[in-house]
Parts: C-alpha cells; structure tokens; sequence
C-alpha cells in the first residue's frame, strides 16, 4: 500500500530514556552459556548497554516526562495539541486508552484526539502515516505522535534470544502542517499469517494470565521463557527483514524517482548490529549512511528506535536550516514493514533526555 | 587462513565438525553459533554473506557451508 502527502512535517524530536543502566556483560551470568560464546555474541549482535524503567513505571510515565520537558522550555504549548496518538504495545491498561490518561494527566484539553495504535517495530512510521492523515483535516494542525515501550517487564531474564537486547524508551514527535510543498511519500506491507513470530502469547483474553502462565519452560537452546513472555522467533525475523525490507524500499525509492545515493540517511529499526549490517549490504549502502548504534547504547526500544537513532546521531545537523533526504524504515510484530521518504530539518528540538 | 572446521571449533570448542552431517539436528549449532560463524567467514575471506542464506539449510554440515563459501566467491 502507497501513501503520498504533502505539506506537512516534523517539527520536532524528543527521546526519553530510563536513567538505569544496565550493561550484558553484568546480565550474561544469568543466561545458561559459557562466557566466551556470550561474549562471541555481544560482538556480532552488538549488545552492550541498554536501559531499563524501574518496576512499575509504565510508558504514560515515560510519556508525561516528556512532553512536560517540551512544555516546560516553550518547545510546545498545551494548546496546541489536536491530537495525541500513542503507538505502544505496553499500555498502562487494557482500558482506557493509555493516550488519555496521558491527556488527563497533563490537563490537555477536551477538544483534541486522542488514540492508541498497538503496532510493533514498524510503528513510527506507521504513527507518522496516521499523524500526516489526521492533518487532512481543517480542525488538527499540530499533532503529538508517541512511541512508548517497557517490555522489559515482559522478558524473561533466563532467554537469551530476547533479554539482552529489549530497551525501554519513549519519543514524542511533533508534526504539524508546512507552507512548503514536499512531498512525502511512503509504503507499507503487512502479513498477519506470520503474526506468531513476535508475541507474547498470555495475558489477553485468548489466554488469560495464570499461574500456569507464569511458569519458566524450557524452550530449545537452553533458554528460559514463560507465555506471560515476549517470544521472538530470531530466525524468522531476521530472514523476513533480509527478504521483505529491501524490495520495499527499492520500490518506494522508484516510485519517488529517487536515485539510492540521493538519500542522506536511511534509519531503520535497530532488532541488533548484525541485522542492521546485512541489511545495509543488501541493499549495498554504506554503514555510514544507516546509523547502527541504538541497540548497543540503549537497547532495542520497539518502535522507538528510529526516533532515537535520529535524536542520537543527527541532532546537530537536524537543528540547522539545512534539510537532509532521509529513509525511514521499521520492521516487525505483526508482521509489518513499512518505509517513508521524508526530508527532515529546521528542528525545534532534536535531543535525548533521562527519566526522572 | 585457518581451515572451516578449525573456525568452527573456535566456535564450539566441545565439538569435532568433521564427523557430523548435521551440525543443527546434531546439536552443535544453533542459530546463535551461526550468526557468530557468519561474521567470522564475512571477516576471514571479506566477503558478506547474504542475509537470505544465512538459513539453517546452508549451515547443516562442512559440505553446505563450503557450497556457500564458493556461492559467495571464495576460492577453497
């Protein structure tokens, strides 16, 4: 599926990120492997630091920090808001929508929009398709885009395919409507067929959290994991994003009549250094023009890697009149993947902050 | 140049690579072991294997895992 848009943009960027730190080579003594092939892996994979939200603190907590920073340094108004999506697949509830608590609890005001969107790792790009279409009409012009998650509180510390690289973060987009006509342009694919890859098979209403639910399995290659945990079938993933993703943004690069070494940057979603590397190869783009460093600084924050990976190695340029052509592209739960080509610049904010 | 089955058993030091015909079903690799390997051949012979064969099928055994090698251009 195509998209066109036009007159509209990124304003600006804000990434939130947990204070806690924790690094795999603390964390490797709880997976049952030897050192050295752990170690093999924090290479390849490029594991190392990641960050991690205390017990209890939930994405609309991540989500209020933010958007009080912006609020606090006049980067954005109250009022100005028109609507508020969230993308997460960590709400604070199954009900309400954890977007209006972030609206009550921030005193937004009545006559706005708000909505959640659970999408995966493809979710920036879809929640910026949902911002662009939400600015068609007369009454929004400026929308919040949130993308939240805490899944580390949904992994299990004994499985070593999924504990070492979950993140967990936040980022608030800003994106309201521009004088200028750019165009953007974006493709989106999905597959539900293949939607047991990424999951978390218990705690919905198909499989109720239970005590049974919460109990360590053993799950091939010596890895711990209950069904209250987010599995993730690694080879799977990874053969979908080789497969499905370059072809996609090939297409989109054709249909926008864009040459691939026009594009400044592409960012992807970060699942890990090796991934990424390959990806790159694939589509024959220098490492330097796809930013690799999310997953080894932050860990793998779902939907918020993108955001990051531009706020982390771009902040400067992005400040600055000067506009960059850039490739967004975000693969995974669902199965989804989705590209967008969009200049960015002349950002109010682009940059990184703690909670608390 | 080291041999493949000296790679491999740098890998996983407990195994001999060069009686098995199934390294997967034998329990010798699993999908962890074999991104690991993928970046070691990558650097040893600069190559880059491509994402779309680094499938289970092409790391069964020293004889599919050359075949991919030569696939990839190398000399052995």
């Amino acid at each position: 599926m195509n998209f066109t848009f036009k007159d509209k943009r990124i304003s600006g960027i804000l990434g939130v990120v947990p204070a806690r730190e924790r690094s795999f080579v603390e964390e490797m003594k709880n997976f049952n492997f030897p050192e050295s092939r752990s170690l093999k892996l924090k290479e390849v994979m490029g594991y190392d630091k990641r960050r991690l939200v205390e017990p209890g603190v939930c994405v609309s907590d991540l989500s209020v920090f933010g958007l009080q920073h912006l609020f606090d340094r006049g980067l954005l108004a109250r009022d100005e808001i028109d609507a508020l999506i969230l993308v997460t697949q960590s709400p604070d509830y199954f009900m309400p929508p954890t977007s209006n608590v972030i609206q009550g609890r921030l005193g937004l005001k009545q006559d706005m929009m708000c909505m959640d969107i659970n999408q995966a790792c493809a979710g920036f790009v879809i929640g910026l398709i949902q911002a662009f279409m939400l600015l068609e009409q007369e009454s929004i012009r400026k929308v919040v885009l949130i993308n939240a998650d805490v899944l580390s509180r949904k992994t299990s510390p004994k499985d070593r395919n999924i504990y070492p690289l979950i993140g967990d973060a936040a980022s608030i987009t800003v994106i309201e409507r521009d004088t200028r006509n750019c165009a953007i342009q974006a493709s989106l694919k999905m597959d539900g067929t293949r939607n047991e890859a990424l999951m978390i098979p218990a705690g919905g209403m198909r499989l109720p959290s239970t005590a049974e639910t919460a109990v360590l399995e053993n799950v091939g290659d010596n890895n711990l994991r209950a069904k209250d945990h987010l599995l993730m079938d690694g080879s799977a993933i990874f053969n979908f994003v080789q497969l499905e993703v370059p072809p996609l943004i090939e297409g989109l690069l054709t249909r926008a009549g864009l040459p691939i070494d026009s594009i400044d940057y592409f960012l992807c979603h970060q699942p890990n250094r090796f991934m990424l590397q390959k990806l790159a190869d694939k589509m024959k783009v220098p490492y330097a023009k796809m930013p690799n460093n999310v997953v080894e600084r932050f860990g793998n924050g779902g939907s918020t890697t993108i955001p990051l990976a531009i706020t982390l190695n771009l902040s400067d340029k992005l400040k600055s009149e000067q506009e960059m052509q850039t490739c967004l592209a975000g693969f995974g739960g669902g199965l989804v993947w989705a590209a967008m080509l969009i200049r960015l610049g002349r950002l109010t904010c682009c940059e990184i902050i703690e909670y608390p | 140049m080291k041999s493949l089955p000296e790679i491999l058993k740098e890998i996983r030091p407990e195994f001999d690579f060069t009686t098995s015909n199934n390294f997967m079903e034998d329990g010798m690799l699993d999908s962890f072991d074999m991104v690991t390997l993928v970046s070691t051949l990558d650097k040893t012979y600069d190559i880059s294997i491509q994402g779309t064969d680094i499938v289970p099928e092409n790391f069964q055994n020293l004889q599919t895992i050359e075949a991919l090698l030569r696939k990839c251009g190398v000399q052995l």
